[in-house]
């Protein structure tokens, strides 16, 4: 009845577990999925950041570059922050499909039946009142299709 | 002549026309709403229900969601008016809150939604003690929002006396105290469900709004966008320089270069940090429909600032910045007379009828994110200060969503009162603070949380107390307080809060480029000199948030 699952912490994980998780984290599988995760979003967030940044800079101190016309009345400046638009799209529509063929399959592979258990023990500590909880979730298809 | 004379009655009728109008479309958006708000209550039962909304929704309808929880009335009308009245610099603003979007799809939401349950805080505290950490990302979470909500009541109350064309003073207090009762009745009746309803509503009503207005104006130039760049520069009287940043940004010297940055930073990094946008990812059944909601709300918000660069320069070239600057000085009325001048000008049916419709959805732009924030300060308010740190985890969940509706009631009624005691204060800048104390204090705790083995207890309370602070007191500094003209600021800061003589000792509008760096700094010592660590617990984590194990 009591919400001590609210902190996925502490109170939610009993120290038991943490055996589990960490045979999990040291497994082959969780290692490469972290390294497939980590080698996508790590260089990737610098390059957007950089390159974002690099917009900034040249919007604050290259006026005179930025005030470059292209076509017509259409600026370096105005062309620059298209591409803003462009690249962020651009790294949006990669990550999903690299989420999709890379990551998920890895995650499906890594075997987690030590502590599956968890989001179990979390309903039953939680009391019957979570019970309802979880019927939303499965009825979450059903909205979809609607 | 004869057309001057007639001009005047039938341009009060016809303003009379669109108020009532304005008036019948709104009350039918509160209908609606309140309706979908009644139906939601039906459906919230449980805790899981009334904090993240049963965690039912689609990825396509939580991208709609964060769309119309995060448009606000300062993008859509902000912008637009930057765009019309600074020229080129609106697209600065709006290029940082598109791109900010990428640090939470790739670094926060996917490992948020699988690891935490109802609040940031949940896993903030994931691998810490609970109580210093949930009480410290309780408060910043709660200040985040409420600068935000202030910001949003207050502009709704100059707004509706803008549109309305109504001075009076209980005009402005009327619609805040209505726009307050209403954002209430929406958390504390439909909880996340209603509310998320509410924003969906909106975001589509904004999107179709903007897109008319999009491609009228386009169609007014052929669909040329440098004819209606040249046009839009040709009637600034500014010439090249409308199409060029630094009108309003980084005009003058050092400061102001760095003032730029400053900006650029807490909008790049401000997003992933903001405890309304963090709860949004939990209303979804897995990782991956956070993860492709996050992608629909990049397509969608990234549209919509498109959209925003053709209206606020359309507004320029066909209003004119004179008569858009005599309606309101910050430009905020730019789309609404621009609505009015494409329908025909002023004085005619179309011009009423196409302003009281874009009027009617900036009120209801307004009141999807008001209600956003309420949910996301008293959800952590109940969570994490209530159930975590008052009753030390031992409180039932009908408590705990009791204590949010209680909650609601009060941040809610707080809000009303501190936005009717600021409606006359220049408050725009509590924005900019919001993202900049996000980027401070939310952001380097959550990403140490996430992704440093060694982070701890310390280092989380430090970092969050340590960048809330340095945010806060760089603005005490700064010229939003102390108005003097110095050299980077000429003209002064005649709205500045404490004197407008007085020079201010930091430079900065924004704090981001000092408190941000102080933030992760403050993460780091904290971490490094203590000795708690926290490795068997972050193996948890980590395991949880990349393969989605034990998800709630």
């Amino acid at each position: 009845m009591t919400t001590k699952a609210s902190g996925p912490g502490p109170a939610g994980g009993g120290g038991d577990d943490n055996g589990a998780y960490l045979r999990i984290e040291q497994s082959v599988e969780f290692q490469r999925l972290r390294a497939a995760f980590r080698r996508f979003v790590f260089p990737m967030t610098v390059a957007f950041l950089v390159w974002y940044l690099l917009y900034v800079v040249l919007s604050a101190y290259a006026r005179g570059f930025m005030g470059t016309k292209v076509v017509g009345e259409i600026n370096v400046a105005l062309v620059f922050g298209l591409l803003q638009f462009v690249s962020t799209f651009a790294i949006a529509v990669l990550y999903e499909r690299y989420a999709r063929r890379k990551l998920e399959p890895l995650a499906a592979s890594v075997d987690t039946s030590g502590v599956a258990a968890s989001a179990d023990r979390a309903a039953v500590e939680n009391g019957p009142e979570t019970t309802p909880e979880n019927g939303p979730e499965d009825q979450a298809p059903r909205k979809d299709e609607r | 002549m004869i057309r001057q004379t007639l001009a005047a009655p039938v341009l009060a009728a016809a303003e009379n026309e669109h108020r009532t109008f304005s008036l019948v479309l709104f009350a039918l958006f509160v209908a609606v709403t309140l309706y979908i708000t009644v139906w939601a209550s039906r459906q919230t039962r449980t805790a899981a229900d009334y904090y993240a909304g049963g965690r039912s929704f689609s990825a396509m309808q939580n991208g709609l969601a964060i769309g119309g929880d995060y448009m606000s009335a300062a993008s859509f009308l902000g912008i637009a008016g930057m765009f019309a009245l600074s020229g080129y610099d609106g697209f600065l603003y709006s290029i940082g809150f598109l791109v900010a979007w990428l640090v939470a799809l790739l670094l926060i939401a996917e490992l948020l939604r699988n690891s935490g349950r109802f609040t940031m805080a949940d896993v903030l505290a994931f691998r810490m003690r609970q109580r210093p950490v949930r009480a410290a990302a309780g408060i910043s979470t709660i200040v985040v929002s409420i600068f935000y909500l202030l910001a949003q009541m207050v502009g709704a109350g100059s707004l509706v006396t803008l549109l309305l064309g109504s001075q009076s003073e209980a005009t402005k207090i009327w619609t805040i105290v209505i726009v307050g009762a209403l954002m209430i009745f929406y958390v504390t009746v439909g909880g996340m469900k209603g509310t998320t309803w509410v924003q969906i509503v909106k975001a589509v009503l904004l999107m179709t709004g903007a897109f008319i207005m999009t491609v009228w104006v386009l169609s007014k130039y052929g669909f040329n966008l440098s004819s209606l760049l040249g046009d839009a520069a040709a009637k600034s009287g500014k010439g090249d320089a409308f199409l060029q940043p630094g009108l309003r940004y980084g005009a003058t010297d050092m400061w102001s270069k760095l003032d730029l940055l400053s900006l650029g930073l807490a909008l790049v990094l401000g997003t992933a940090g903001l405890p309304h946008i963090l709860i949004r990812f939990y209303t979804v059944p897995n990782s991956r429909a956070a993860r492709t909601s996050v992608n629909w709300a990049i397509g969608i918000i990234g549209a919509f600032y498109l959209m925003t660069l053709v209206i606020g320069f359309g507004a320029a070239a066909l209003v004119g910045g004179k008569a858009i600057a005599a309606q309101d000085k910050g430009g905020n009325t730019a789309a609404p007379q621009l609505a009015e001048t494409l329908g025909g000008g002023a004085g005619s049916t179309g011009g009423a009828v196409f302003l009281a419709i874009i009027a009617a959805v900036a009120f209801a732009t307004i009141l999807a994110v008001v209600a956003g924030l309420t949910l996301a300060s008293s959800s952590s308010f109940s969570h994490d200060i209530f159930a975590n740190v008052l009753r030390r985890g031992n409180a039932t969940e009908r408590d705990e969503v009791k204590m949010a509706k209680i909650a609601a009631l009060v941040i809610g009624a707080v809000a009303i009162v501190l936005s009717i005691f600021a409606r006359g204060m220049n408050v725009a800048f509590l924005v900019a603070l919001a993202f900049a104390i996000a980027a401070s204090a939310n952001l380097p705790t959550l990403l140490f949380s996430l992704f440093w083995k060694r982070f701890n207890t310390v280092g989380a309370v430090a970092g969050i107390y340590g960048g809330l602070i340095s945010a806060l007191g760089v603005v005490l500094l700064s010229p939003i307080c102390w108005g003097g003209k110095s050299s980077t600021l000429p003209a002064g800061n005649p709205t500045a809060l404490f004197s407008d003589t007085v020079v201010a000792m930091i430079p900065l509008q924004n704090p981001g480029l000092i408190s941000i760096p102080v933030g992760f700094l403050c993460a780091y010592l904290g971490t490094v000199l203590s000795k708690e660590r926290t490795d068997d617990k972050f193996a948890e984590l980590e395991v949880r948030a990349l393969t989605g194990t034990g998800a709630h």
